[in-house]
Parts: structure tokens; sequence; C-alpha cells
């Protein structure tokens, strides 16, 4: 009598597998896999062949893979006055920066609002909790017009300046450091430190999972942020990655024009597409499934008190 | 031994310049830590939310000057603006609904179920339902328009045309009976964001001597388990799970206008309150009109918040 009730007690978080579990693969597994054939479709599609693209019936995968789509998006880029890879640099660039300055940012401000005491302290961080519920997306003229008066229409600071302040990173820090404890810190102040020696020497070190998932949430929203190339920037030159991505379908019907062969081309810039988004997609993949146990690490210290 | 000299007068005269100044912004960390981010929140969140305001009550068009009008936007959203009381508030309200409730409830019951299995798979599968999350803008295009194509070439079509479902085609993504369908589809698909980890991670660090615990008291089934344990002990994750799910239904509001790609979307099926205010700020040009309506967008999401915040501070 006894035995069975144990096994159902020890449910949550089991150490190894059990019978008991196979009710929770039988939904789970189909769900997985329904969530993530999309994913699958991107690198099936990116190494199809041009002729099995618009192949009716279609098909899911490939028997013939081929590094065509890729060649494709290297030479049409090659024959334009800007190639691709200035917009993967202009994306790399950016991005690095906008990660970069997140983070030293975000954990200054954060190591504020956690361990020392002010006047605005609690104001400050009630009014950064209300702004984890700010729609960017309702404001975009007003900040059109902010990024117009800082005069950084076309220059690359577009990309960057505007997505440095983040609400949920700025929360997530300061809930992890709000668990760290407070003699730590004090005994290091004893001992006459400063603030900044203090969140570099002491704090840094042991908030790294942290930094980890707020790297990756500044990552993921600047490298995959169409934005500024969309309002911001003018110059060819400096528009991102994602964006030339988005452009693809438009800018070979554009070519099929002068080359006359429609549906060919037409099917290329699909294929084109395809590879480009898997170019796109591979960072987001590689970050997060290298880092995901230090972001699964802070998300428990993600509770709103 | 000359240069060894100079060098450390160098490095002396550099330090008696450094040392103040470094002396003078140890004093004041508190405000050179936070300006910052206080600068940049002010000038890209804050200042924007004002200057909507602002807008919202002028009659600006991009190219004159902008005059007051006082509330003659909003009497005009409220009494004479058909597509946004016939479509875009019943069309927000079914989706974010769905999507924001119905993800929300979805992303739970996932993140409970995989906290049922060991960590092998539970790690592998987090992570496939993570990945649409953070990819879904620049998926939209590549993947859900092929796989809604509106020739017998989509794959939708193909496979109910094999399957003899369908006679002809469905043109699905310009068609305004299945669009708001579709769209809620591929909002469910990608919202398992950064609540659904809090939850999950939430779920993981329950101490296992509550659910002992519990079952001594008399819970016996796994329903009583989540209702008198689970919640409650997760509740601050629940509550920023909540908030997170909240944003995420208004903030992908125009993902009917990039699978339609057209705005306004086809016979407004697709119309939320985002697209209409996009239609009339970049499409008509009506910024202040457009400025109203945003700020009637943040005025809910704001307002829906709250809610939920009271509704989880009286649960528990």
């Amino acid at each position: 009598m006894r035995k069975p009730k144990r096994l159902q007690v020890i449910g949550i978080n089991p150490q190894h597998f059990d019978r008991s579990q196979i009710k929770f693969f039988l939904y789970l597994i189909p769900v997985t896999i329904l969530m993530g054939l999309p994913i699958v479709f991107i690198f099936f599609n990116a190494f199809k062949p041009l002729d099995e693209l618009l192949n009716y019936p279609p098909k899911f995968y490939t028997l013939r893979p081929t590094l065509q789509n890729f060649q494709n998006l290297m030479a049409t880029s090659a024959n334009k006055a800007i190639p691709m890879s200035r917009y993967l640099f202009n994306s790399v660039l950016t991005t690095l920066a906008v990660v970069f300055f997140t983070l030293m940012i975000t954990t200054m401000a954060a190591y504020c609002m956690s361990k020392k005491n002010y006047r605005l302290k609690n104001f400050l961080f009630g009014i950064n909790e209300a702004a984890l519920m700010f729609v960017s997306a309702a404001v975009a003229i007003p900040r059109y017009i902010i990024v117009h008066r800082l005069g950084m229409v076309d220059s690359i600071w577009a990309h960057i300046i505007p997505m440095l302040s983040m609400p949920v990173g700025l929360y997530l820090v300061k809930q992890f450091i709000d668990d760290l404890p407070d003699e730590m810190i004090e005994a290091a102040r004893l001992d006459g430190a400063g603030d900044f020696y203090i969140l570099g020497k002491i704090v840094l070190p042991n908030i790294k999972p942290t930094l980890a998932t707020v790297a990756i949430l500044a990552f993921q929203a600047s490298w995959n942020s169409m934005e500024a190339s969309n309002y911001y920037i003018n110059n060819e030159a400096l528009k991102s990655f994602s964006f030339y991505m988005s452009t693809l379908t438009q800018a070979s019907g554009n070519a099929n024009a002068m080359v006359g062969q429609l549906a060919g081309n037409a099917v290329a810039g699909l294929g084109m597409q395809a590879a480009a988004t898997l170019i796109m997609f591979l960072p987001n993949l590689i970050l997060f499934v290298i880092l995901q146990s230090r972001v699964m690490n802070t998300m428990s210290h993600s509770g709103m008190k | 031994m000359k240069l060894q000299e100079k060098r450390e007068e160098a490095s002396f005269s550099l330090r008696q310049i450094v040392s103040p100044l470094e002396k003078h912004v140890d004093r004041h960390s508190v405000f050179y830590m936070q300006a910052p981010f206080v600068i940049l929140f002010i000038l890209f969140i804050i200042i924007p939310v004002i200057i909507a305001i602002a807008l919202s009550f002028t009659d600006f068009n991009s190219i004159e000057k902008p005059n007051f009008v006082g509330l003659e936007n909003y009497i005009n959203i409220l009494t004479n603006d058909n597509t946004f009381t016939e479509f875009a508030i019943p069309n927000t309200i079914v989706y974010s609904v769905i999507v924001g409730v119905g993800g929300y409830l979805l992303s739970f019951f996932l993140a409970w179920s995989l906290a049922q299995i060991p960590k092998g798979p539970r790690t592998v599968m987090a992570i496939i339902l993570y990945l649409p999350s953070m990819t879904a803008g620049i998926m939209l295009s590549t993947v859900w328009q092929v796989f809604f194509a509106g020739d017998k070439v989509g794959y939708l079509n193909a496979l109910l045309l094999k399957l003899d479902v369908i006679q002809s085609p469905i043109t699905w993504l310009s068609d305004s009976r299945y669009l708001m369908m579709i769209m809620i589809i591929v909002s469910l698909w990608s919202s398992m964001g950064i609540g659904f980890l809090s939850m999950l991670a939430g779920i993981l660090n329950v101490n296992k001597e509550l659910y002992e615990a519990a079952h001594i008291d008399g819970v016996r089934n796994r329903i009583q388990e989540i209702i008198y344990i689970t919640i409650p002990a997760i509740k601050p994750h629940m509550m920023f799970g909540a908030i997170m799910a909240i944003v995420n239904a208004f903030q992908n509001g125009s993902i009917g206008v990039q699978l339609s790609g057209a705005n306004p979307t086809p016979g407004y099926a697709g119309q939320l309150i985002v697209t209409h205010a996009e239609e009339y700020a970049f499409v008509r040009y009506e910024m202040g009109y457009s400025a109203a309506l945003s700020v009637i967008l943040l005025i809910i999401v704001w307002g829906v918040s709250q809610l939920s915040k009271k509704l989880f501070a009286e649960k528990g």
C-alpha cells in the first residue's frame, strides 16, 4: 500500500524513467514533434534542390540535398552593389554591441536597485516592472521621432541604442542579485571596496547564469530585429541581415524581369530565402542549446513577489 | 634605466588624473551606475509614451504642423470608426483571449508535464518547445506562408486535396474566413516563451516535502496536487508567466499583416488594434488618430495586467 503512493509523491522532477511516466510521454512526444516540425522544415528546405521546391505534391523531406541555394544566395548578392556579407557583417557587429552594452548597463542598474539604498529605488523598479507590459509596437512613430531628433537616422547606432534598455533584462538580473547574501557585499565594503569593484569582482562572478540569459534575450531581440532597417535606416549598406532576408523573394522578383526566366528565378528566390532563414535560425539554436541550463537557473529566480 | 623612470613618471601622472575621477565616480556610484539605463529607459520607453499621448490630442499628419483637437480622435474612434468597433475590437478580444489565456494555460500544462519526466528528455523537449518563440518572426514567411500557400503546391492544400477533403486549393492567407484561425495557430505555436521556462523552473523547484505532506493530508490525485500545492507554490512564476503571455498576445499584433502581406488584412479579418493603428500611421498618415489608438492599446494592456495581478493576489 505504501509503495505506489511513494512513487506518486516523487513524481515531480524524477531522476529516472519510470513506467508511471509513460502517460506523459504519450502526449508530450507528439506535441513536441508537431511543434518542432517547422524547425525541421527549415533545414530540409534550405538544402532542397530547386526543382523540388515547387513540386506537386510537395515533399517535406528531400533525398537529394544540395548546396545550390546557398551558392545562389552568394552569387545573387555578389552581382548587387551590396554583397550579402555586408548585411551579415552589420548584423553581427550590431548584435555583439547590443549584447555587450545591454549586459553592462543592465547589471549596473540592477545591482543598485537590489543592494543599494536610496530614495528613488522602489519607484524606479516599480516603473520598470510596469514597463514589462510595454508594447513597443504601439509607439513606433514616437520612437522614430526620438531616433530622428538624436541624429541617429542612417547611422549604425540606430540599430544599437534603441535596443539597450531592456525591462525584462533588468527585472531578471535584479531578482537574481536579490538572492545573493548581503553579508558577502558588506564584507567587501568593510574592506574599503567601492561599488564598481564589488560589482565586478564579487557580484558578476556569482550571477553568470542570469548574464547568460540576458545575453540570449538581447541577442534574440537584436539579431531578429527589423525595426531599425525598416524605419530608421535608408542607406542600404547599413541594413541588417534579417531585413535582407525579408526582401529576398521580392528582390528575385525584380531580377526575373531582367533575365526573363520567370518561373525559374521565383523558385530560386524561394530557395535562397530558405537558405537565409537557416543562417538566421542557427545562431539562435546554438546559443540557446549551449546556455539552456544557465537560463533555467535564472528562471528559477524569476518569480514576481 | 632612464626609460623605466620615465614610464613610472608617466604612470604616476596618469594616476593623479584618474584617481580623483575614480573617487568621484565611486562616491556617486548609485548615480553613475544607473544613469545609462535610466537615460535610455526614459528616451525610448517613457518619452515615446508621452509623445504618443500628446499626439493623440492632435490632428498630426506628418507633413503639416499638428493642431490641438482635444478629444476628437478618441470620440471618433469610439463612435465613428466602424472598422474599429466592428473588426479591430472583436478581433483583438478573440485573438488575445485565445492566444493570451490559451497560450498561458498551454504553457503551464506543458511545463507541468515536462516536470514529470527525467532530465534528459525534458531538456530536449523544452528546447524544441521554446525555439519557436525566439524565431517566430523570421519563420513566418519561410515556413508558414509556404505551408498555407494558396495554390496546390501549398502543403496544407496538397494534403487536403490528397485526402479528398477539398476539391480545389483554398487561398488560406487571403481568405477572410481562415486568416484569424491561422493567426491563432501560428501564435499558439510560438507562445512557449520565457514565461513557459519560468513556470517550468518554478515547478521543478517546488519543495518535495510539500507534496509528501499534502499526501498525508489527503491529497489523492494530480489535479488536487496542482490546485493545492503546485500553483500556490509557484505563484510568483505564474504571475511572471501571465505578464509575458499578455504582452506576447498584444505585441505580435501585426502577425495578420505579415501573413497575408496586406494592410488592411483581407476583409479586415486579421485587423487588430496594433494593425489598425499601423494602417492609420503608415498607410493613411493620420498620426494623431493612430496615436490615440496606440494609447487605447497601452491602456488595455495595462488594465489586463493589473486585473491578472489582482486575480493572483486574491487566490493566495
